[in-house]
Order: C-alpha cells, then sequence, then structure tokens
C-alpha cells in the first residue's frame, strides 16, 4: 500500500499572534514555524503503518513557499521516504488546496490519504472532506484510531456523541484527530538522514489548475478582550458574587 | 433573493436545539428558509416544522441517510441543490463532516464556522485559534457556511412549516457504519447547558474527576466538561472537551477547575458570559480572562464550594 500525507506549515501553535494594527491581517514575520500539528500525527500514523508492514511508501505533498520545505524534512525525519513541494505565493485557500492535491493523488496513486483534521492557522477543517468529494473517495474524518485490513480501512471517528467506528473501502480519506498517537521525537541520525531523501519542487502554475482566493477577507481585527476580574478569598465570597453581583446562580 | 437551506442536526429520534441556532444565522441572509432533515422520522420533521421562521421541511427517510454519513448527505444535497442560493449547517461533527464535501462538489469555498453574519454575503469567523476574528465576504455565485450555534440564539417554536418527503438520488455506499460507543451521562448537554464545569489535568484521576467535579455540577444542574489534558489523560471521554478543537460553548457560567488556561482552551469558553476560575498557580493564565479567581488547592475548594450552596 502507499500512503499519501498532506502536511502544511503553520505558526507554531504556541505562539501567540499578533493582529496587524491597520486591520489588514496577522503579523507573521519573525515567528516561529512549525508542521500543522494534526498533519505530524498523520504522519506519525503513515510510518507506524509502514513499521507494522501495511504500508510500502510514504509520499509528504505540501502546498507552500520555498519555505515549506522544513515541514517535508521534519516529515521525512519522522520516516516519511520522499516529499513534494508544490510552490505557490502566499496562502491558498482549502479548495484550491485539495484540486492540487488531487491532480498530484491521480499522478502519485495512492492507496489511503492522511491529512490533518484542520489547520491551526486557519480553523477551517475542510480540505480533507473537499479532496475526497473531488476524488469521489469515501472520508472518515477526526480518526483516532485507523486499522487497515486487507483492502479496507477501519476507523474510529470522535464525534459529538462519542466514538463511531467506519469501514471504508480504499482508496479512502482519513482526517486526523489529536487522540491518533503522540509523535516521536525524530532522532538526530533520522534528521542527517531525511536532508537526503528526495524532495521534490513543482511549481503551482504548471499544474494548471484555477487557484485564485473566492473569499476576501475585508478586515481582521483583534477580538473583543474581557475585562480583567478579581480575586476573591473565600468559596462564600464567590456564592455572594455569583448569586448578587453577576447573577447566575 | 434566493432561498437557503439548512441542514438539521438530530439524533436519538430528536432534532437538536444546533438546528434552530443554524436557522437564526440562515434567517439572517434574507431569503426563504428551508430545513432539510435527513435520514431521521417524520416526528422529527415535524419539530423543525415547528421552529420559527422555516418556510418549509424537506424530510427524506432513506436507509442510505440512517447513520449521517458525509458521502449520502452530500449526494441528496446536490441533487436537491439547484435552487438554492445558499447552505447553512451548524459547525457540529456532523456539519463539519458533510459540508465541505457539499461545497467541493459545487465547487465553492465554504466559510466555516461563522460567528456573526454582518450582512447576507458577509461574514465573521475566529482563525488562529480564535485570536484574530475575520471579516470577508464571498464571490462564489452561492454559499456555503457551517455557524457556530453558541454565537446565535436559536428560533422559538410555535411555527407550522408544511413538510414535503424528498427522494434519494442513486448512491453506493463505499463507507459503512460499523458500530459506535455513545457516552452515557446524567449531566445536560455541553453545548447548550447554561452551566459547564470544566476540570482539567489538576483533577489527577478519573476517580478524582468523578467524584469531585460530578457531585458539584449535579448541585449546579451543570454540564460537564474537560482539557484536553483531562480527555488525553483518560478524565473524561472525548466528547467533552472544550477549546480550538473540542467544544466551543458559551454558557452563562463556567467555571473552570485545575485547567491552566492555554490558548487552545480559552478559544472554547472565552465567550461564557461569567468565568470562574479555580487553580492552585496564581499565575495561571487563566485569571488573565477569569470574572472570578480562587487561588488555592481544588480537593479543598471544590468540596467546601459545594457545601456552601447547600447552606
Ligand atoms: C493543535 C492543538 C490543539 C489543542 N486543542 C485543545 C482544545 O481543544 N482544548 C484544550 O483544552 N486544549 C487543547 N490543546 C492543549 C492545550 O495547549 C493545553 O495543553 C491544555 O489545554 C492544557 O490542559 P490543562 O489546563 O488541563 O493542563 P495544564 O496546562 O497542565 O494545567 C493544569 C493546571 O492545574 C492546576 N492544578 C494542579 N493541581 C491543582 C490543585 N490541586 N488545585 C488547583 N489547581 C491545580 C495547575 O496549577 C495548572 O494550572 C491543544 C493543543 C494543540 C497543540
Ligand atoms: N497548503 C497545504 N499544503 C498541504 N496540506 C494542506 C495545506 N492546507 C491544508 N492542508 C491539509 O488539510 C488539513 C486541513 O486543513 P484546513 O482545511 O485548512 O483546516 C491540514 O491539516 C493538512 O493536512
Amino acid at each position: 500500500m502507499k500512503i499519501l500525507v498532506a502536511v502544511k506549515r503553520v505558526v507554531d501553535p504556541n505562539v501567540k499572534i499578533r493582529v496587524k494594527a491597520d486591520g489588514s491581517g496577522v503579523e507573521l514575520g519573525g515567528l516561529k514555524m512549525a508542521i500543522n500539528p494534526f498533519d505530524e500525527i498523520a504522519v506519525e500514523e503513515a510510518v507506524r503503518l509502514k513499521e507494522a508492514g501495511r504500508a510500502r511508501e510514504i509520499v509528504a505533498v505540501t502546498v507552500g513557499t520555498a519555505q515549506a520545505h522544513d515541514v517535508l524534512r521534519t516529515a521525512m525525519a519522522i520516516g516519511v521516504d520522499r516529499g513534494l513541494l508544490v510552490q505557490a505565493e502566499g496562502p491558498l485557500e482549502p479548495l484550491a488546496v485539495a484540486k492540487v492535491l488531487a491532480r498530484v493523488i491521480a499522478e502519485e496513486a495512492p492507496d489511503l490519504v492522511l491529512l490533518g483534521k484542520q489547520a491551526v492557522d486557519d480553523d477551517c477543517n475542510q480540505t480533507g472532506q473537499m479532496l475526497a468529494a473531488l476524488l469521489d473517495w469515501p472520508q472518515a474524518t477526526f480518526a483516532s484510531k485507523i486499522t487497515v485490513v486487507g483492502d479496507m480501512v477501519e476507523v474510529t471517528r470522535e464525534v459529538d456523541s462519542g466514538l463511531q467506528t467506519l469501514e471504508m473501502e480504499l482508496p479512502a480519506i482519513v482526517t486526523v484527530d489529536l487522540r491518533l498517537n503522540e509523535p516521536r521525537y525524530a532522532s538526530l541520525p533520522s534528521i542527517m538522514q531525511a536532508k537526503r531523501k528526495p524532495l521534490q519542487t513543482r511549481p503551482v502554475t504548471d499544474l494548471g489548475i484555477d487557484v485564485a482566493p473566492r473569499l476576501r477577507v475585508l478586515k481582521t481585527a483583534e477580538p473583543a478582550a474581557r475585562a480583567a476580574g478579581i480575586r476573591l478569598n473565600s468559596v462564600e465570597e464567590l456564592l455572594h458574587k455569583l448569586k448578587h453581583e453577576a447573577g447566575v446562580l | 433573493m434566493g432561498s437557503t437551506l439548512v441542514l438539521a442536526e438530530h439524533g436519538d429520534g430528536e432534532l437538536k436545539p444546533a438546528t434552530a441556532s443554524a436557522v437564526t444565522a440562515a434567517r439572517r441572509l434574507g431569503g426563504e428558509v428551508h430545513v432539510l432533515v435527513a435520514g431521521a422520522s417524520h416526528a422529527v420533521a415535524e419539530q423543525a416544522a415547528a421552529l420559527d421562521g422555516v418556510d418549509r421541511v424537506l424530510l427524506c427517510e432513506d436507509p442510505a441517510l440512517a447513520d449521517q454519513l458525509a458521502e449520502p448527505a452530500a449526494a441528496l444535497l446536490v441533487s436537491l441543490g439547484a435552487t438554492y442560493a445558499a447552505f447553512v449547517a451548524p459547525a457540529t461533527s456532523t456539519g463539519k463532516n458533510v459540508m465541505p464535501r457539499l461545497a467541493a462538489l459545487l465547487d465553492v469555498m465554504q466559510v466555516s464556522d461563522v460567528t456573526a453574519v454582518v450582512a447576507p454575503d458577509t461574514f465573521e469567523r475566529l482563525t488562529y485559534a480564535g485570536n484574530a476574528v475575520e471579516t470577508l465576504t464571498s464571490s462564489d455565485a452561492r454559499l456555503v457556511l457551517t455557524v457556530r450555534p453558541a454565537a446565535f440564539a436559536p428560533v422559538g417554536t410555535g411555527g407550522s412549516a408544511p413538510v414535503e418527503i424528498v427522494a434519494m438520488p442513486k448512491f453506493r455506499a463505499r463507507a459503512r457504519f460499523k458500530g459506535e460507543s455513545r457516552t452515557k451521562s446524567d449531566h445536560p448537554d455541553l453545548t447548550s447547558a447554561r452551566i459547564v464545569v470544566s476540570g482539567g489535568r489538576g483533577l489527577g484521576s478519573v476517580e478524582k474527576f468523578d467524584n469531585i467535579l460530578g457531585p458539584l455540577a449535579a448541585r449546579l444542574g451543570a454540564a460537564l466538561g474537560a482539557s484536553r489534558a483531562a480527555v488525553d489523560s483518560g478524565f473524561a471521554p472525548n466528547d467533552v472537551q472544550v477549546g480550538q478543537t473540542g467544544k466551543i460553548v458559551a454558557p452563562d457560567l463556567y467555571i473552570a477547575v485545575g485547567i491552566s488556561g492555554a490558548i487552545q482552551h480559552l478559544a472554547g469558553m472565552k465567550d461564557a458570559k461569567v468565568i470562574v476560575a479555580i487553580n492552585k498557580d496564581p499565575d495561571a493564565p487563566i485569571f488573565r480572562i477569569a470574572d472570578y479567581g480562587l487561588v488555592g488547592d481544588l480537593f479543598e475548594l471544590v468540596p467546601q464550594l459545594e457545601k456552601a450552596l447547600d447552606a
């Protein structure tokens, strides 16, 4: 089986971003960047499937600027075999990313495609579902367990009412949730080894896909700040405030 | 002004409150509002028909829809969709699963997790774990939106819209439902509760989580929530995680117990009307957004609070 994993370069989730004063967007200059945490989990899962003898080859794909090389190297240090950067200037919307991935998948012919459930910058939670629609493949979103059985994949999903298990024919799309696994720390030798793995770059313009944005952001603002609260000294004081000041009890 | 089709949220033979919030958002788009009840019974359709501001209910009881999977639901929406200018679903696990699939089939860029409808073509949504608010507009011919239920007050009831039966298009399933494990809880539903008591890693174990927070929640008639760390550690089930990647809540009162207040957690609860934090670390970031803070050991303070409520 061949697995393709889609990875995105995002602002490190531990960094607090700042909105530009003129409302034109988020200040990204100089911020620490990282592989989207969900995508790192997807990479780890693919590597575990390979280590368990279920997968033969793993390809990681990212759509982004030349700097996105670093997330492909991160993926290769975890155990991905090769990387593909589809180079684009500026960020693409999930629909455009899904169209690019669909084209790559037509050429690569993987049996299983793993994505994160959401990118922690745009918080869209769309790309995997869109990709499944474009390919007319079955989808399982928010996976917390993946088992490959023959030419089927069984996926447990985290849903609002608990857990749900699906069985899908391959090829299929799976988007992964946080509790699927805990990604390993890449060892120094594997980081060195990753530098020698094949990494291909293709300009998005070569694909002949319309990636023009459909949405226009008119303004980006800071969320309304909450007024600073107060410290209380006892539970009695707290109850008094909740009943008589806040009126919520 | 074209019409809007709302995908109803339902389960256990009941319409869920998130549907009424989605109808509120759909009304702001200006056209007629139709509600699609996919994979439920006539009784659920009647509940949708009773929502204020609904002009028509479409019901499809086809067995292909019984498990509410994305593939048949999106196929049905496409087959009904020719006349609709907009499609709206609550941003629940079902809505998030189905709507982007529909959007791609229609070649539309979805607007995810809308928190405000500024004008019929202009919306607000949050990015970066709630740290930026975008106002955006779409150039697509049609709209596909998921909307955050906590951000839209539900419409009331009293309406009596007609219910129309619609047919399922031809469809071959390649994903099958195999089973589920549902969380049983004596507490109210997390996303619609007026009070939420939420626990974090500070609780230490599943037994302590249940024994310390359970009685307080019961005493207050509150829902139970949890941080990701508490869920990852097995103190609480996955479906009560509050945050950027869990559920978004906006209750009247949110009591955070043994939760540090990481931005990903705050993204799920900072629109609560009143926030109380109980934490032994006076510098915990949760105190920066809490209206009322108690610094101290939760294993002393929570039982005291419960006792004081009875006094
Ligand atoms: C991609 C991504 C998505 C995420 N999504 C979410 C999400 O949706 N929701 C979420 O919650 N997190 C999410 N997180 C995780 C988040 O960053 C934090 O790690 C998590 O919220 C921490 O949980 P916590 O506050 O329970 O634990 P900790 O940060 O460990 O805090 C525990 C707190 O308990 C206090 N405490 C300990 N013992 C006691 C005691 N006896 N009495 C009183 N106080 C005590 C401590 O002082 C501390 O402040 C996400 C992270 C990432 C990277
Ligand atoms: N530019 C991109 N390049 C590669 N994969 C992406 C890109 N954008 C999104 N993805 C994938 O799609 C998932 C969901 O992203 P989103 O729909 O933007 O929340 C991510 O976790 C990635 O796996």
